[in-house]
């Protein structure tokens, strides 16, 4: 092999091993700034504490309400997105015409393709008002507005994930349950998602995972108080939230102020990386199963 | 036969894909410009076989061989050969016709671009001489700078043909060359194979036994991993030694 | 009614439902887009589009947001482009099918689930402090690149995938190297489908404002950049803080820029959409 071929090889190799380095930059950043932290705030204190007040003189350093906020919206955003993402599936793969599954899902597409920001302004200005007239008592910032706002930016995820797991379901067990007289309902429901069911539950950990890490529609909508409460009418803070709102104003580097973030972001990386690495371990049994 | 006029030459070559062993201690001695065909069943090693005379092998994962493949009495699996300068030498027409998705033009011309040439005029000579002498000269000349994939499949596979010869390798090798064409073409590519053996050694995988015995000189048969019989073309179509020789070209199996 | 009677109407019933909830969002969605536009039209002239940004509503404008935007959108493709696309070369053409091609693939995987936030702490300690290049373009967009990195791999391979092996033989077949193949007949062939994925990796790119709020960037900033290394800030951005100021008239700025960022985005999301389909109406192998 010639020596410019060689050349061009490590350098490909070389941009290949970059994502390795970015893992390890991840992982490195967080950790290095957290253990600074956790020598200044015992980890006990962290897992424990009811209350999360860094900013303020009397500083508390509890992870539980931020914890509970994310968890909050994150719940709110899947009770909308799993039921309509799921009939979605079931609707264009059982009911629908093929020209309508053509035109239908390309469009729910555009739901995720929108800018978060641009749903943060919609939870805060259309769906909080409105939901002011049925509920008096809800506050201008609440984890409701924004779980709804989240759900529906994410119905694409499980609709089309879900879609492909069902349509992979083999023809033949279709043809069985409606040769046995089943109408479309009981063969979806039935057969058809419990088939699918490894491949559901994958789209549905990849959105909750999704759900824990969004940032702007919480930061927009569902306010900057931690608290631990499971209340979606009143303001909460996220993980993501707390983020932004510490990089927002003028902490110092190097104060411990500083190095919550790190704290704050290395939790939420456990969760995300938590959720995906077991969405990957059951594609892969799954794959297993039907090959 | 004298050794001198040997061209390609296999030496007590085994291969084998990672445990599977695909051919068993193969001897055999091609003449130069002539035909060889290789017959066998699916599955019993002819087309591997042939992917070793230009190393088409080396990228399949797995893939390794002993033994010895002599290129003019020159081993080609030896270290210090070149893959690029013995593929020069040793051109390859696939099965399905595989014309690169650019005009016809680029596509003769692309073994010579990739060497570096560069002036127009060589190329084109190239390209012209290349085209006449793969008889698709007249069909495409008006239509050079078109996208290949517009052509017929016939006229696809003589184009491939084509862009072999650009390079003007001595040796040609033709993996089922015309199973994916209708009868036309069929007849149209093996006509040229036959004016081609004036100045090419060819070596030509076949299912077909009728095209074996039109165009070849010689034929090898293959089977499970073992060449079983290989012999003038004419004597093993008429007198087989071999009883599964005589079974496969009779049609009892395969 | 019968047992089958009762089936049936529960049938029908379920149709209307998934009628009702594939259309929910979509109505949703044009609500809301509605909704943005009646407020945010009228703001929307060309003063808006070429004044900075000012503490009065009626005199702010978006020219800083969206010239940071386009910036971080052209330095974010010089670096992410070549560095997504070799390594997706690397990976489908180089690569082994070993474990440490498991493994890679494992990590890009999980790359592409990090939340954009932990990005912006990323680039807030390496770009930021440690390569010392502040809240600047750069920081900027080298974080947003990591970001979307995953999306560029990912797409290239499948672009690459779909080359078929025909065309690799018949180029190593006339002496072709490995990198001559790929560079005249692996790429060329797949460039469309590299081309689509990288345009919606940029769309998901210009939307983000998280990770560039973690690295610094500034929701005011009195003057639009000249050189990589200065401050900025994007569009996004320049929403979220008009968004969280309590005055009525910045909430229609905020709707106005809205409007100027769904344009870009759905302008990048439309030409993907029309490569991907005339790629797909290209003569099929």
């Amino acid at each position: 092999m010639k020596v410019s071929e060689k050349i061009i090889e490590g350098l490909l190799w070389l941009s290949a091993a970059i994502t390795i380095l970015v893992t390890v930059g991840i992982i490195w950043v967080l950790l290095s700034e957290s253990i600074s932290f956790f020598q200044e705030v015992s980890l006990v204190e962290f897992l424990t504490e009811k209350e999360w007040t860094p900013l303020f003189a009397d500083k508390k350093f509890g992870i539980m309400p931020l914890v509970a906020g994310t968890l909050l919206t994150t719940f709110v955003a899947i009770a909308v997105a799993l039921p309509i993402g799921l009939t979605i599936a079931v609707y264009l793969n059982e009911y629908a015409h093929a020209r309508m599954k053509q035109v239908v899902k390309p469009l729910l597409e555009v739901l995720a393709t929108i800018p978060t920001v641009v749903y943060g302004f919609f939870a805060l200005t259309v769906v909080t008002p409105f939901l002011q007239q049925l509920i008096p008592n809800l506050a201008g910032f609440n984890a409701l507005s924004a779980g709804i706002v989240m759900g529906i930016m994410i119905i694409p995820m499980i609709s089309s994930l879900s879609e492909d797991a069902i349509s992979a379901v083999p023809r033949s067990l279709r043809e069985a349950a409606y040769g046995m007289g089943s109408t479309r309902l009981q063969t979806s429901f039935g057969v058809m998602v419990p088939a699918a069911s490894s491949g559901i539950v994958v789209s549905v950990i990849l959105a909750i995972s999704r759900a824990v890490g969004e940032t702007m529609i919480v930061a927009i909508a569902a306010g900057q108080q931690p608290r631990l409460t499971l209340n979606p009418l009143v303001p909460i803070e996220t993980i993501t939230t707390y983020i932004v709102q510490v990089s927002m104003g003028d902490v110092p580097q190097g104060s411990l102020e500083y190095k919550t973030i790190f704290a704050a972001g290395i939790t939420l990386f456990v969760f995300t990386f938590a959720l995906n690495n077991l969405s990957f371990w059951i594609k892969k049994k799954y794959q297993e199963k039907y090959d | 036969m004298s050794k001198k006029q040997n061209k390609l030459e296999a030496l007590n070559l085994d291969a084998y894909y990672g445990d599977f062993h695909a051919l068993k201690g193969i001897n055999i001695a091609m003449e130069e410009k002539a035909v060889t065909a290789f017959i066998g069943p699916s599955g019993c090693g002819k087309s591997t076989f042939l992917r070793t005379f230009n190393r088409m092998n080396d990228y399949i994962d797995g893939f390794r061989v002993e033994g010895q493949i002599l290129l003019d009495g020159k081993d080609i699996y030896q270290k210090e050969v070149r893959v690029d300068e013995l593929r020069k030498e040793v051109g390859m027409v696939f099965q399905k016709p595989n014309p690169f998705p650019k005009s016809i033009f680029e596509n003769v011309v692309y073994g010579l671009k990739i060497q570096g040439i560069k002036k127009k005029s060589v190329l084109e000579e190239a390209a012209e001489q290349s085209l006449r002498n793969a008889a698709l000269w007249e069909e495409v000349k008006d239509k050079l700078d078109k996208s290949a994939l517009a052509l017929s499949g016939g006229q696809q596979q003589r184009l491939c043909i084509a862009r072999a010869l650009a390079i003007s390798p001595s040796v040609l090798l033709m993996d089922e060359p015309a199973s994916a064409l209708d009868p036309i073409s069929t007849a149209k590519i093996e006509e040229l194979i036959y004016e081609l053996k004036n100045d090419y050694t060819i070596v030509i995988v076949t299912h077909n036994m009728q095209q074996a015995g039109r165009v070849s000189d010689y034929t090898a048969f293959f089977y499970m991993g073992e060449l079983v019989e290989f012999n003038k073309t004419k004597t093993m179509f008429t007198s087989p030694k071999d009883e599964r020789t005589q079974n496969y070209i009779t049609g009892r199996f395969g | 009614m019968t047992n089958s009677d009762i089936n049936r109407l529960k049938d029908k019933a379920f149709q209307v439902f998934g009628v009702f909830c594939t259309f929910i969002g979509l109505v949703v969605l044009g609500i809301f887009l509605i909704d943005i536009i009646i407020e945010g039209v009228q703001r929307l002239n060309w003063d808006f589009l070429v004044n900075l940004p000012s503490r009065r509503a009626s005199r702010a404008g978006i020219l800083t947001a969206w010239v940071g935007t386009l910036w971080i959108l052209v330095l974010t493709t010089i670096i992410a482009f070549p560095l997504g696309v070799a390594a997706g070369v690397y990976l489908e053409e180089y690569g082994k099918k070993n474990k440490m091609a498991n493994f890679l693939e494992i990590n890009i995987a999980n790359l592409a689930g990090v939340p954009s936030i932990i990005y912006g702490l990323l680039g807030l300690e390496i770009f930021v402090r440690q390569m010392r290049l502040g809240g600047s373009l750069l920081a900027g967009a080298l974080t947003l690149s990591l970001l979307i990195l995953p999306i560029i791999i990912v797409t290239t391979r499948e672009a690459i995938k779909a080359v078929p092996r025909s065309i690799r033989d018949g180029s190593f077949a006339l002496g072709a190297s490995k990198w001559q193949t790929v560079w005249h007949q692996v790429l060329p062939a797949s460039f469309g489908g590299i081309l689509t994925g990288i345009i919606l990796a940029l769309s998901r790119a210009v939307g983000e404002a998280a990770p560039l709020i973690v690295i610094g960037a500034l929701a005011y900033v009195p003057f639009t950049p000249s050189t990589p290394l200065d401050e900025f800030t994007v569009l996004p951005i320049q929403i979220f803080n008009w968004t969280s100021r309590p005055q009525e008239a910045f909430l229609t700025n905020a709707a106005a820029a809205i409007i100027v960022l769904l344009v870009i985005t759905f302008l990048l999301n439309g030409i993907a959409v029309y490569l991907r389909n005339k790629q797909q109406r290209k003569v099929r192998w």
